[in-house]
């Protein structure tokens, strides 16, 4: 349904810093009616390449290279003439933001803003589209939809925003939702509210979701299979049990170390050494060789390709699937 | 607090403002060399057998602070006193001339802001583009030209070279002295079109280069991202989100505008020979014509302050997040209904 192959979208920095490789040759699929999360660490290009398969990076400093596709229902949408890419925008494929604090306009109402893109793309009269916006307010389960539709984004709390973020996302009934880390912002119990919320709302609507998120953990639960991301690039992707009970990239098996399990409660809790290096200055072969605790000179000297593993669907940019027996000797 | 507290506040503050600047011209001017007996430098009513008259009648030989008090008293009753240069009452001379003022000002103002709002926005939409580039250039030009320099320059070239305004004044002092026909209103129309020009359109630079700053400044927020994402046109995502936020940084401008545009008022008058109350305030300062000096900042500083309660008034009714409580309470009106 929505096919992305070797997206590259780099930006230009000031000051001569070189170039930001943020997404540097991602690809993956999105099924129809399934949810696809997307991980990773802070920095490593979630956010840019969501934005890229709507073309919203910032241009300039950002530009998405020639020879990335994006392909949603057979056609490649970073060729789209303007018109034809709006009538996407928001109708079919829609996108939930990070920040819910300032991701809605403060001049105007909630139910204006979640009734202008069924204004636009239903061509809803104002009235239609105050009823609409009311129940879309109610499907995401806000009490007093009738009063809450006129009032602004500063009167509601942070989880109320992102269920009118939701709601706003929703309201074309999209066939894909780009959910950009919709529960990083919010305290717990809401996060799993709105989760939950999101399950259901996926499960009438039947659409697929791209779930982003830097949290293993809610992954588990909620994705039917996992792209992890590193530096700009996917290093692992597999069906979620699959890459839980096989993580193959030491990447991936830090990210699973680093989530508090219930089931074993003594275990300490493990991150992985270092950082993410800057976006201007990826690592010479294997981007993750300078943390990874098993990094030889091969990996230095060359970044591997996306290694199938022989379980099909399950693939990780590591050596270690060639050379298994390197596991054992940990640096 | 709610909105009637507040504006009484904000009324009680302005009043404090105007009477801390009357205070501070009143001191200004007596305290300043010459009098209007022996006159400044530049002119004044010397006049031997009427000076020590004048001096003793008008109280000029008492001390300040009972001057002072005799004024304020006076102010209080309405009366702004005695214009020793003019031979007649303030009041009288003010209100002969404001009209004028306000004319010229309030055209101004109006090219000011539809020009400058216009050109900001359809910069806003063309960004970094071929005319947004020029326009950015020819504001920033225009923008830092002094006001006067500009004046003398469009008389000479539309009402000198090209005989296309007049020279001066307000209207034809044969057939026009007062407006009181069609053809008179198109005369003073045709007087006001080269002072009003040259003040608005320094003043429409200035505009122009804030609204695009403040558009652009906008486009940088997340809910621009947002509204993009909805599908909606570059035109929508400026005209209206962008353009709606952008509006309420206008607004607290037009605030600040007011003084510029007064003084820039004060030249023109001048040069054009407008007979507003610019050109009466100078004069008077010249003549070192006390109560008509203290009027004139009265006047002034009342219409900057409440220029500047304006914005806030208006701001309040178009900002929701000042108008509307967090809270979710009812929405309460900063204007007693
Ligand atoms: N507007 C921009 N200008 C320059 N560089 C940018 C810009 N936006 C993103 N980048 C670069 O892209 C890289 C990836 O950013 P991105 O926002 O996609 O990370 P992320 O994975 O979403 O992280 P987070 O978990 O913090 O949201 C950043 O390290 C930064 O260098
Ligand atoms: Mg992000």
């Amino acid at each position: 349904m929505l096919r992305v192959r070797d997206l590259k979208t780099y930006f230009v920095t000031e000051h001569g810093r070189g170039t930001a490789r943020a997404v540097d040759e991602v690809s993956f699929d999105l099924y129809p009616g399934e949810t696809l999360g997307i991980v990773g660490e802070s920095g490593c290009g979630k956010t840019v390449t969501s934005l890229s398969i709507l073309r919203l990076v910032p241009e300039p400093p950002g530009h998405i290279l020639p020879g990335s596709l994006i392909e949603f229902e057979g056609r490649n949408l970073l060729a789209l003439p303007a018109p034809e890419l709006r009538a996407v925008r928001g109708n079919q494929i829609a996108m939930i933001f990070q920040e819910p604090m300032t991701s809605l306009n403060p001049v105007f109402t909630v139910g204006d803003q979640i009734g202008e893109a069924a204004i636009i793309h239903q061509h809803l009269s104002r009235k239609a589209a105050r009823a609409r916006a009311i129940e879309m307010l109610k499907l995401v389960g806000i009490a007093d939809p009738e009063e809450r539709v006129d009032d602004y984004p500063h009167q509601l709390s942070g989880g109320m925003r992102q269920r009118v973020m939701i709601a706003m996302a929703l309201v074309c009934h999209p066939k894909v939702l780009i959910a950009d880390e919709p529960t990083t912002a919010l305290d717990v119990t809401i996060q799993a509210q709105i989760l939950e919320l999101l399950d259901r709302l996926q499960q009438e609507l039947g659409m697929a979701v791209l779930l982003i998120t830097h949290d293993l953990g809610l992954v588990a639960g909620h994705a039917d299979r996992v792209v992890v991301m590193y530096a700009g690039r996917v290093v692992e992707t597999a069906e979620t049990t699959e890459l839980f009970d096989r993580p193959t990239h030491p990447y991936t098996e830090g990210l699973l170390a680093a989530v508090p399990r219930i089931d074993a409660p003594l275990a300490r809790l493990h991150a992985i050494p270092g950082q993410v290096p800057a976006a201007t200055a990826w690592p010479a072969g294997c981007r993750f060789h300078p943390r990874c605790p098993y990094a030889w000179d091969k990996c230095i000297a060359q970044e591997p390709p996306l290694l199938e593993t022989g379980v099909t669907g399950h693939a990780a940019r590591c050596w270690l699937v060639t050379e298994p027996e390197r596991r054992q000797a940990k640096r | 607090m709610t909105g009637v507290v507040w504006l009484l506040r904000r009324f009680v503050a302005s009043v404090a403002i105007i009477f801390a600047v009357v205070t501070l011209v009143f001191i200004l001017i007596h305290v300043a060399p010459g009098d209007p007996c022996v006159g400044s430098e530049e002119g004044g009513t010397q006049d031997p057998v009427m000076c020590p008259l004048l001096t003793r009648q008008f109280g000029l030989d008492q001390p300040l602070h009972v001057r002072y008090g005799r004024y304020l008293l006076q102010l209080l009753h309405g009366n702004l006193g005695y214009s020793f240069s003019l031979h007649r009452p303030v009041s009288g001379a003010l209100a002969e001339t404001i009209p004028f003022t306000l004319q010229l000002a309030g055209v101004a103002l109006l090219i000011d802001f539809l020009l400058g709002l216009g050109l900001g926005i359809y910069q806003a939409l063309r960004v970094n583009r071929l005319p947004d580039v020029v326009l950015s250039n020819v504001t920033l030009f225009v923008y830092s030209l002094p006001t006067f320099w500009l004046a003398l320059v469009l008389l000479l070239l539309f009402a000198e070279k090209v005989k296309l305004f007049p020279l001066g004044g307000p209207s034809d002092p044969i057939l026009c002295p007062v407006i009181d026909s069609a053809y008179c209103l198109a005369d003073r129309i045709w007087h006001l079109v080269l002072p009003a020009f040259t003040l608005g359109l320094v003043g429409a630079a200035g505009t122009a280069r804030f609204q695009r700053a403040a558009m652009l400044e906008v486009a940088q927020q997340d809910f621009v991202r947002t509204a993009r994402a909805k599908g909606l046109s570059e035109r929508g995502v400026v005209l209206q989100h962008q353009l709606r936020n952008a509006l309420l940084s206008f607004i607290t401008r037009f605030g600040l505008t007011l003084p510029f545009l007064l003084t820039g008022a004060v030249l023109i008058e001048t040069i054009f020979a407008w007979p507003g109350m610019g050109r009466l305030a100078v004069n008077a300062i010249l003549t070192r014509d006390h109560a008509l000096v203290t009027a004139t900042a009265l006047i002034a500083s009342t219409l900057v302050v409440s220029g500047n309660l304006l914005a806030d008034i208006l701001i309040g009714i178009a900002d929701p997040r000042v108008r509307v409580p967090a809270d979710g309470g009812p929405e309460t009106s900063l204007v007693p209904a």
